[in-house]
């Protein structure tokens, strides 16, 4: 339910933005530069240029409904909250011999992750004492009912009542509405419900927030990321567990191309080395890395070569082709013109055929490295010491769902930051690349 | 013994499913030092084939190559090549790939230099040695492979269609060049074409081939390129033989197009 009122949310801020931006942001909705002149765009995809509005909006967007949908602290719009604080309602117990009386519960509802806080003195908070409560007249005695949000209690009325149900005694009324048992009473702050058995039960209103367990709330998480630089966990800070994942990927791709590209060039350049390597190429290929992790583990345990091997052989098999297709693309007339200017195989090698295969040997490291922070991040979370999956599967173990978010958050960072990098050193390496 | 002789050439191309191509049958040609011949033909009558067995790059199934009285059996850096577009080195500036072939043969660049920066000058990118080649237009790129061609001083020539891919203009203009580089340097050089204007103004000797096998049918010896030397080949268009050996080689040509057309639409 909460899911689709995200959605219809998400879908209203695509378009709502979106002519509010257009009213508001004229200038960025014009075509620019030699665009402007084309009379019609629609269909022309080299007219279409990312709107920067909308990508703004969009991040604050998503922000957004984290904080709208979260117990965040940040001051923005957001749903109707879980109720927290204290609380009360009646019963009314009937006597097999039709007496009734009226007794109040007295309910407080605390944080449900009151001891993940902090108060002024840096101690960790504590549930909160039970109300103070006295006992009034008649059979019914009240009750006190201390809860947290989120959750959901029995309430023993009877506990101190001067009857019991065994008695023939039962609860006819909450908050002076009639209630049979298997039914149930909404107020603001919850909903009490009779069981089966007449035994009644709170459940504080829970609003369409989500609990710190589920969606822990922005700030929730930048904190935990402080933390986890200054604390760590797990033994490593934050930066150490990136570090060993970064390091691992590093080592395997750069093992992976040191071998994978004179492979390819070989499989290119002679028919011994293609028919050698063909069949192990098109047998490995199609398998996923993931799927060599009990393997590697068996071979090498759950240490640092086991990582490096499973990353060298994810990149290998990619670099190779990569390399293979840099080769076989190379212009024949090229060959023939170095050939022809006097060149020998060495130099035609070493002039024509590896800087023609650049572009695609990029190509094909960029492929490699983003499968390879993939392929990190699933075998740490399988078996591992140290490193992001690590500290993710860790964390999930005890529900610490603010350090998955960061550790989530950390992995898309890198990996986008592994990504722009490629491309900045390919357009500074290979300036000629997608020119000719 | 000087001068290029392509001694009763033939090339059959076997077919994986067993047929055969026969590309080129009992060619022979005599080719002077520096003379410039011009070689027009239909489609797939092997001018490509023949060039790539004097370049080198073929053997022959029968016959041989001759340079100077020397038997060629592979590329070697007498003969250079010019090809139609896409043989430049996009990795190298300008003035790398001029000097690759003396780069090649360890020819130090301080050597060099002087006839890497006079070729430039000659075809006329002196002021665009550092650019890329990427930043050229195609015929700017075809003068860097003409100079890169020229700068390891080759006996012969071979150009396979070099002008093919530019426009009206600037083919004119590259015309022009190629026989002024030709008076300039006295190089033999073999010109693909499909052009029958350009094979009348550039060859001092015209070659017609004949498709199916591939064969010599027809060879011209024509005034126009020594005319059109230092002199604009419009001028020399209005010669009075001109006009009629154009005519006369079309005419050739779309007999022999209509001829394989009419054999395709049999077999077909
Ligand atoms: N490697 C090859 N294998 C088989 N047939 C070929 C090969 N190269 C060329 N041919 C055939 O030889 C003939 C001559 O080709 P080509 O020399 O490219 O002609 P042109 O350059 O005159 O258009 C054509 O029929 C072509 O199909
Ligand atoms: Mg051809």
């Amino acid at each position: 339910m909460t899911g689709l009122l995200v959605l219809a949310l998400y879908v209203g801020a695509f378009f709502g933005s979106f002519f509010i931006a257009k009213r508001v942001f004229k200038s960025a909705f014009e075509k620019k530069g030699f665009n402007r002149l084309k009379t019609v765009t629609f269909g022309d995809e080299s007219a279409v240029t990312a709107n920067r509005v909308a990508s703004i909006v969009s991040i604050i967007t998503v922000f957004w409904l984290w904080v709208a949908f979260t117990n965040s602290v940040i001051p923005l719009p957001k749903m109707p909250g879980p109720f927290s604080g204290d609380t009360s309602f009646t019963y009314t117990v009937q006597l097999e011999d039709g007496t009734t009386d009226e007794a109040k519960v007295s309910v407080r509802v605390y944080r449900e992750d009151i001891q993940q806080t902090v108060d002024e003195n840096g101690e960790p908070g504590r549930e909160p004492a039970a109300i103070e409560i006295e006992p009034g007249e008649g059979f019914a005695k009240n009750d006190t009912l201390t809860i947290a949000r989120y959750a959901f209690k029995v309430v023993n009325v009877w506990k101190n009542d001067e009857v019991s149900k065994k008695e023939g005694s039962k609860i006819i009324t909450i908050n002076g509405q009639p209630i049979e048992p298997g039914g149930e009473i909404k107020t603001d702050d919850g909903t009490i419900r009779l069981t089966e058995k007449g035994t009644p039960t709170f459940e504080p209103a829970k609003g369409l927030r989500m609990a710190r367990l589920y969606l822990p709330a922005p700030e929730v998480v930048l904190q935990r990321f402080i933390w986890l630089n200054k604390e760590g966990y797990q033994g490593y800070t934050l930066f150490e567990h990136t570090r060993y994942s970064l390091q691992r990927v590093l080592l395997g791709f750069f093992f992976g191309a040191l071998i994978g590209i004179p492979i390819g060039y070989a499989m290119g350049l002679t028919g011994w080395a293609r028919g050698w390597f063909d069949p192990i190429v098109e047998f490995m290929r199609p398998i996923p890395p993931l799927a060599l992790i009990p393997l590697i583990i068996i071979w090498f345990g759950i240490g640092e070569i086991g990582k490096v091997v499973l990353l060298f052989l994810a990149a290998l098999w990619i670099m190779i082709i990569a390399a293979r297709s840099g080769v076989s693309g190379v212009a024949i007339s090229k060959v023939h013109a170095a050939y022809s200017l006097g060149a020998s195989k060495w130099q035609i090698l070493s002039k024509v055929i590896v800087p023609n295969s650049l572009p695609d040997i990029f190509t094909g490291a960029r492929v490699a490295m983003g499968v390879c922070w993939g392929t990190v991040v699933a075998a740490e979370l399988v078996a591992a010491n140290v490193g992001l999956g690590k500290m993710i599967v860790t964390a999930s173990k005890f529900q610490l769902t603010d350090i998955i978010i960061v550790g989530i958050i950390v992995i898309g960072v890198i990996g986008f930051a592994i990504e722009v990098g490629m491309r900045k050193l390919e357009t500074w390496l290979i300036p000629w690349k997608g020119k000719v | 013994m000087s001068g290029l002789l392509i001694n009763d050439i033939s090339m059959r191309f076997d077919l994986p499913n067993g047929g055969h191509v026969q590309a080129l049958k009992n060619v022979t040609l005599d080719i002077k030092s520096g003379e410039l011949m011009s070689v027009l033909g239909p489609s797939g009558c092997g001018k490509t084939t023949l060039l790539n067995i004097v370049a080198g790059f073929l053997a022959p199934t029968e016959g041989t190559i001759e340079l100077n009285g020397h038997v060629e059996t592979g590329p070697s850096s007498e003969r250079g090549m010019v090809f139609q577009q896409g043989a430049l080195f996009e990795w190298m500036n300008v003035r790398d790939n001029v000097s690759f072939g003396p780069d090649m043969k360890g020819v130090s660049r301080s050597e060099s230099k002087e006839k890497v920066e006079h070729l430039l000058e000659v075809v006329g990118l002196q002021d665009f040695k550092e650019k890329a080649i990427y930043e050229l237009s195609g015929g700017m790129q075809q003068r860097v492979a003409l100079a890169r061609c020229l700068a390891n001083d080759p006996d012969v020539i071979l150009m396979d269609e070099p002008l093919g891919a530019l426009d009206a203009l600037t083919r004119e203009k590259m015309q022009s060049l190629v026989l002024d580089l030709w008076k300039d340097t006295g190089k033999t050089i073999i010109l693909i074409t499909h052009s029958v204007e350009e094979a009348l103004l550039l060859g001092e000797r015209l070659l017609v081939m004949a498709p199916r096998p591939g064969r010599v049918h027809k060879e011209y010896r024509l005034p126009f390129a020594g005319l059109g030397v230092g002199n604009d080949l419009r001028e020399v268009k209005k010669h009075k033989d001109y006009a009629g050996t154009r005519e006369e080689i079309l005419e050739m040509i779309w007999s022999m197009e209509e001829e394989i057309m009419g054999r395709t639409e049999e077999s077909a």
